[in-house]
């Protein structure tokens, strides 16, 4: 072992031009990044107002930038394979195995983990406080450290693209193929740092918004008049808090047996690689409605206010969504029912699985009947609204087939799965955030996206969706399986040629999002909302300035119904402004965060690396900023809400 | 802000703020237990997968030494009660007292860990390590994560310690004390399983 341990000069990605090219666009857009900052001269103004910020809105910001540009990295990721697979019949293709192996577990990783769950964390940040009426989170200083985590997690993601390889071993690591026997190099390491880094992230976002959501909701709003996406943040963060345990515990043990020797899951030794399954789907399972749930809460809130109508049922979405939550720790063993349990025990998944289908649908028809008769407005968001509905149902029904044990085992492991799951997160997942995107973007920094580039956006997007997957069913049901890096059947190029066509439409798609984006920065002032009100919404969020002063609210409001905004305007109410204001206490700004992620960060690097003396280091540099944090007391500041600063404390 | 109205308006801002922050605090933080013992319970489970695992080495029966764990048993149990003694002190405002029944809290806890130490190394040397088999790294995972957590407590005992002595009982030392406290018992609970299910379950 060497001063940097298994770190050397063959770290570098000289094995294939490829990954040396995507190295190279990695490391030079990271320079672009830093000039460019240093260019403009805002490094201080990055560090005061963001990088240091516990402001719930600039948190979820930052959450979102970061998904969005794992966004691009995952969907390089996806249109690679599509490009080696409509060309790999009877020859290699492009892509050597390892480096195709390594691009589909990268892809899968960085999607779930660091787009989407970034994304869903973001809109949690902007939206919740502001709906319930709240000043800020319950706990600032935590929030900025799960945003740390996670940031340092797909830190470790993207470094693996230039110092040593990523995992071969799929996005979920199955041993024994993700063992040191079979996997020696630093992949499955990375995979299991990063995931793990992050995952702590996600675990304290989940506590740190059910005692929000409990503890700071304004006066008169019960839990029947919260709106239905505080619920479903609600019931996901309850989910986080109690499946997250499961992915620290696979991860961990995964890693004992890998650093230390040790028999959990490996094929000798008394190891039992099937009790790996189970504990990372115990955690995988409810992650799917931890993705799925808050676009629920997006569409019902789009739904709601582009109909002009209160939600139709909306007592029947909240138990829906409880309903699901609960549910969706009880079918996790329908991802592997090839496993060989028995027969009763593969039929008891198989039906609980179904039964999960049931609260979905109701919300499907909620939505429906809420659209009903009322005056629809299709903006962009309610664009990925309809486009959802529509498409989940495809995917929900052919879910249910998946779900009946004997058809699985014939459809396990094909593309037809793959494009079941894809089915179920691009418009159950993804589009439910871009709606949200497009939605709270004016109330977040003051001016609309463009409508036209938003719905350009969404038809390449749904076209492209239908263009690529719809096929990968069909050659599921033809037989072929999935991450086959080059294959010899004559009848599945075609489809997957057309499936490749999907993914440049969905290419387009994404170039319109950043085209929208550009066009509406610079249009600003005729985008511009000085209302706080732009879309004529029924919650509390719109309540407040756009963008609303750092503590939300000069007065907490009071809530008389479900929908307060509404309320107020049909009965021209106007909340009385107290003759004298009390002063707000805001937490003060800290890099204490940012430290805490970016010691992970070498901490996560250095256990990939063996770098022994540097996880000491950083551990302990993790420890000490707590320690040195827990002995300051009255870290906040006192406000006027007049926006004269107040004495510090 | 010298109007002395402005000046009161802001004090209770700030106590507001603070009972608030309490509050939070201690709901926030059960639910860190409870996420905490969904760690702990699938480690039980996974124990309870690898319990016959043994890979032809040594199988729980004779391996355990019941008269060594019980007098573990004791020291945690014991350090539970003590802790429960420098809680009421610290509520009463009684600072000295206080600091004396956690430093005996972080001795017996200490002698917990350093007799959990003795029993693994003194396996190790057996040729029981978790290297061996299924069962043992199951074993040494679940009575190790017990023991990391005991130790994390005991350093954060001893920054406690330090808090109280270099502050004095505050509010925001008091209302952490507390969450210490539920962390302290919580571990004697898992404790307790990880007594019955591994030690007396196997020496059957």
């Amino acid at each position: 072992m060497t001063f940097l341990g298994r770190l050397g000069f063959d770290a570098l990605p000289f094995y294939s031009p490829v990954a040396l090219t995507g190295a190279l666009v990695e490391v030079g857009g990271l320079v672009a990044v830093v000039l460019v900052v240093t260019w403009l001269g805002k490094w201080s103004y990055l560090w005061r107002e963001w990088l240091t910020s516990l402001d719930h809105k600039r948190i979820g910001v930052m959450y979102i930038v970061l998904a969005l540009v794992m966004l691009m990295r995952g969907f390089v990721d996806a249109f690679m394979m599509r490009t080696q697979q409509a060309v790999a019949f009877g020859s290699s293709g492009y892509l050597p195995p390892e480096h195709f192996n390594q691009i589909f577990s990268a892809h899968g990783t960085i999607m779930i983990f660091f787009m989407a769950m970034p994304f869903l964390t973001g809109l949690f940040n902007i939206v919740v406080p502001l709906q319930i009426g709240a000043r800020d989170v319950s706990f600032p200083f935590m929030n900025a450290v799960s945003l740390w985590l996670t940031a340092a997690g797909a830190a470790l993601v993207m470094t693996s693209l230039v110092l040593g390889t990523f995992s071969t071993a799929g996005w979920t690591a199955y041993p024994p193929f993700s063992e040191v026997a079979y996997n020696p190099g630093t992949g499955v390491d990375y995979w299991i740092w990063s995931v793990f880094i992050a995952g702590f992230g996600s675990t304290m976002t989940g506590i740190n918004f059910v005692v929000t959501i409990l503890k700071r909701r304004a006066p008169g709003m019960t839990l029947m008049r919260m709106s239905l996406f505080v619920w479903t943040t609600l019931v996901t963060s309850i989910l986080m808090v109690f499946a997250f345990p499961a992915l620290t515990v696979s991860t961990a043990l995964l890693a004992l047996d890998r650093y230390l020797g040790m028999h959990f899951f490996t094929n000798g030794g008394g190891g039992n690689m099937m009790n790996y399954l189970n504990l990372f789907w115990i955690w995988g399972h409810p992650e799917v409605y931890i993705l799925i749930l808050p676009a629920f809460g997006v569409f019902s809130e789009v739904v709601a206010t582009f109909s002009g109508k209160p939600l139709f049922g909306y007592r029947s979405l909240v138990y829906a969504t409880a309903v699901i939550g609960i549910l969706s720790f009880t079918v996790w063993l329908h991802h592997f029912f090839t496993m060989g349990a028995s027969p009763n025990v593969n039929a008891a998944f198989g039906i609980a699985t179904m039964v999960i289908a049931v609260p979905t649908g109701v919300k499907i028809f909620d939505w429906l009947l809420t659209m009903y008769r009322g005056q629809i407005r299709l903006t962009s968001p309610m664009y990925w609204t309809l486009g959802f509905i529509v498409t989940f149902v495809i995917g929900g029904a052919t879910g249910v087939l998946l779900a009946i044990p004997p058809v699985d085992f014939l459809m396990h492991n094909s593309v037809f799965l793959v494009a079941h799951f894809h089915n179920m997160l691009v418009p159950g997942a993804l589009f439910g955030y871009l709606a949200g995107y497009m939605y709270w973007f004016p109330k977040v920094f003051g001016f609309r996206l463009d409508e036209t580039w938003g719905k350009c956006a969404f038809w390449a997007w749904i076209l492209g969706f239908y263009l690529a997957f719809m096929p990968l069913y069909v050659l599921g049901f033809m037989g072929m399986p999935r991450r086959m890096e080059h294959y010899d059947v004559a009848a599945w190029q075609p489809l997957l040629i057309v499936a490749e066509a999907g993914a440049v439409l969905i290419f387009a798609g994404i170039a319109f999002l950043v085209i929208q984006l550009v066009v509406s920065i610079r249009n600003r002032e005729t985008l511009r909302d000085c209302t706080g009100d732009p879309w004529d919404g029924r919650t509390l969020e719109w309540a407040t300035a756009s963008p609303p002063p750092h503590w939300n609210f000069d007065d907490i409001p009071e809530v008389h119904d479900l929908d307060e905004l509404a309320w107020r305007k049909r009965h021209a109410y106007k909340p009385k402004t107290p003759s004298r204001r009390s002063p707000i206490v805001m937490p003060d700004n800290t890099p204490a965060g940012l430290l805490i992620g970016a010691f992970s960060f070498l901490f996560g690097f250095a256990l990939v690396w063996f770098i022994w003396w540097l996880a000491v280091l950083s551990f302990a540099g993790i420890f000490a900023t707590l320690t040195y944090r827990s002995f300051r007391d009255g870290t906040e500041h006192l406000v006027q809400p007049d926006g004269l600063p107040g004495e510090s404390r | 802000m010298s109007d002395p109205a402005d000046t009161a308006q802001a004090r209770t801002a700030v106590q507001t703020a603070e009972l608030q922050a309490v509050e939070e605090r201690q709901t926030g933080f059960w639910l860190y237990l409870l996420s905490d013992a969904v760690i702990f319970s699938l480690l039980f489970a996974t124990f309870g997968v690898m319990a016959g695992r043994t890979a032809g080495g040594p199988s729980a029966a004779g391996l355990f030494d019941l008269t060594h764990v019980f007098a573990e048993t004791m020291l945690l149990l014991a350090s539970s009660f003590t802790f429960g003694l420098a809680s009421l002190a610290a509520d009463d405002g009684r600072t000295t007292p206080a600091i004396a029944w956690l430093v005996i809290t972080f001795v017996l806890g200490l002698g917990f860990v350093a007799m959990e130490l003795t029993e693994f190394s003194g396996m190790i040397a057996e040729g029981a390590g978790p290297q061996r088999s299924g069962f043992l790294s199951a074993f040494f995972t679940l009575v190790g994560t017990h023991g990391l957590h005991v130790t994390a407590g005991l350093v954060w005992i001893a920054v406690m310690t330090g808090q109280i002595a270099w502050k004095g009982l505050t509010g925001p030392v008091l209302s952490r004390l507390q969450r210490l406290g539920l962390f302290w018992h919580f571990l004697d609970i898992v404790w307790i399983g990880v007594f019955t299910f591994v030690y007396l379950a196997g020496s059957l």
